[in-house]
């Protein structure tokens, strides 16, 4: 221990604040891009299931197997694949707006069957009830579906953003900045376990600011108690 | 007015309806009955065009509903309300929300859906939840609920899937008097499909049995109760719950007994009958007695020291004898 301690440390003093913010500007994008594209995906993916609003197995089939791919391949591998698409989007494959390319990439599919397992909660009864309103299939997934899945979506996205954290931390390793990086950089290669120790507390403290916030969301949107 | 015709579907080689004819005329409150698997289920979701049948037809209002497609059996259906055994209301919605949204789904300006709403909520007694959310009603409040919804495209018929099995006997004669209710004010046509005899004992006019996926049976409730030999009307008036076996207990007592179904023959009647006849009836064992539609009907275990005796007499004067030992 020869360097200088927590607040006499410029690694906390002056880099701290700035890395806690690459984070949540990192998790915020990419949490609302996942949501935007994900959403419609996780629809599509559950309405073209067997049996259900718009059947369409082979469809639903190819669908699947290009969501499991994007959620099998290792988020630190996916984004090094991606550097060339991240350059042609942002022009620059390093910074967090860099970072917010792949991490949506490999949010998106995972948003995505979360999205279709929290539709697949809702009873088929009521889908019954309003198709024999005489309701069209855009109707139904508007004024039934989605809101009636609106707490399971929810939750959903909270997990998502959550996951999104810690992929921060691996988008930090190769240039996305962030407390992860903070971390690595001081905390690991240059053995000052301070910075490790207050990186790390931050990162709890957003995992657990997200969660509260998702879970009172999601209690706000549950009307069955 | 319903009309089917041949109605038949079949599914991966197994046949769930095989023909079915059947016509309900307007303001007929008609049950369709049968053991689970008889088709029941299959015959009300081809009438409402979410399941489509193999061959036939079903005519609701002079439209053929299993020959439309996309926008036009969209708008067939909005002739057609539609009760669930579970209501089936959307839980993010409150109880107008779901009882509008019907209106909503048509196009009708927010104004009109509340003051709809308001009304139908009055008519099924519920005028004060409006703005309760239904997992804050009890469960017979809630199918209130779904039959205001269902009634709120001011449709013609009302098709009713098992309207009361989830309720208990207090809440299912609710339901009841309300649906009889509804037809004598909006004149409204009902095809209620129930497992429950006590139902259609209770709410209809006309009934139907369902065997296999054929019609086993049917005819206004009062000439199917009329003809007691037929297994409906014994399945519409069964002896008291716990009695059907009681004839064993009655042979160990060293007395006989006779069971008789009756139509139209009152109990004095019966009793004279078997006077007149030297075989005198001893007591009644078991027995119900109703009277539907202005026909006095029943089915009774009597007990008496003679069954061949008492069995013959009744029979020469035209009663239906079921059992005799």
């Amino acid at each position: 221990m020869n360097h200088p301690m927590w607040l006499d440390n410029p690694a906390i003093t002056a880099e701290l604040l700035p890395a806690l913010g690459q984070t949540l500007l990192m998790t915020a994008f990419a949490a609302l891009i996942s949501v935007l594209l994900g959403l419609p995906l996780g629809i599509w993916l559950w309405a073209t299931a067997r049996g259900c609003l718009a059947p369409r197995p082979a469809v639903h089939r190819a669908l699947s197997a290009l969501v499991d791919l994007g959620r099998s391949i290792p988020f630190i591998i996916l984004m090094i694949a991606l550097i060339p698409f991240t350059r042609f989007m942002v022009g620059t494959a390093l910074g967090w707006q860099a970072a917010v390319v792949p991490l949506s990439v490999g949010a998106i599919p995972f948003f995505a069957r979360l999205v279709e397992a929290a539709l697949r909660d809702v009873p088929h009864g009521k889908v019954e009830a309003v198709q024999m309103m005489g309701a069209a299939n855009g109707q139904i997934i508007r004024q039934v579906m989605v809101p009636e899945a609106l707490p399971g979506l929810i939750s959903g996205a909270t997990v998502t953003a959550v996951t999104l954290v810690s992929y921060t931390a691996m988008a930090g390793a190769v240039g996305g900045g962030g407390l992860g990086a903070l971390a690595i950089s001081y905390g690991y290669q240059r053995y000052q376990s301070d910075v490790m120790i207050a990186c790390i507390a931050l990162l709890v403290l957003v995992v657990v600011a997200i969660q509260f916030a998702g879970d009172r969301l999601a209690r706000l949107a549950d009307h069955r108690r | 007015m319903i009309e089917l015709a041949g109605l038949r579907k079949e599914f991966a080689g197994t046949v769930a309806l095989d023909g079915i004819d059947l016509s309900v005329p307007a303001g007929q409150i008609h049950g369709i009955v049968g053991r689970s698997g008889a088709g029941k289920s299959t015959l009300i979701r081809c009438l409402t065009g979410l399941e489509r049948p193999s061959s036939g037809s079903a005519v609701i209002d002079g439209i053929d509903i299993t020959a439309q497609r996309g926008a036009a059996l969209r708008r067939a259906r909005r002739s057609i309300g539609m009760v669930f055994q579970h209501a089936n209301l959307l839980d993010s919605l409150t109880a107008a929300g779901n009882v509008a949204h019907p209106l909503k789904v048509a196009g009708v300006g927010r104004a009109e859906r509340r003051r709809r709403a308001a009304e139908l909520l009055d008519l099924v007694g519920l005028g004060d939840r409006a703005d309760n959310h239904p997992a804050q009603l009890s469960g017979g409040q809630q199918q209130r609920v779904g039959i205001a919804r269902a009634l709120a495209a001011q449709p013609r018929i009302l098709l009713c899937d098992e309207p009361t099995s989830a309720l208990d006997s207090a809440t299912t004669a609710q339901i009841l008097s309300l649906i009889a209710s509804l037809r004598e004010s909006l004149g409204i046509t009902v095809l209620i499909i129930t497992h429950e005899m006590s139902v259609v004992r209770e709410a209809c006019d006309a009934v139907t049995l369902l065997a296999d996926g054929r019609v086993a049976s049917t005819g206004s409730l009062r000439r199917v109760l009329g003809e007691p030999g037929t297994a409906l009307a014994r399945d519409l008036l069964p002896l008291p719950e716990g009695r059907e076996d009681s004839a064993a207990e009655v042979r160990a007592s060293g007395r006989a007994s006779v069971q008789v179904a009756l139509a139209g023959t009152s109990v004095p009647e019966l009793f004279a009958l078997a006077e007149t006849a030297g075989a005198p009836i001893a007591g009644v064992e078991a027995g119900t007695l109703e009277t539907i539609d202005g026909l006095q009907v029943g089915r009774l275990r009597l007990l008496t020291d003679d069954a061949q005796a008492l069995s013959g007499a009744l029979r020469a004067a035209g009663i239906h004898v079921e059992e005799a030992a």
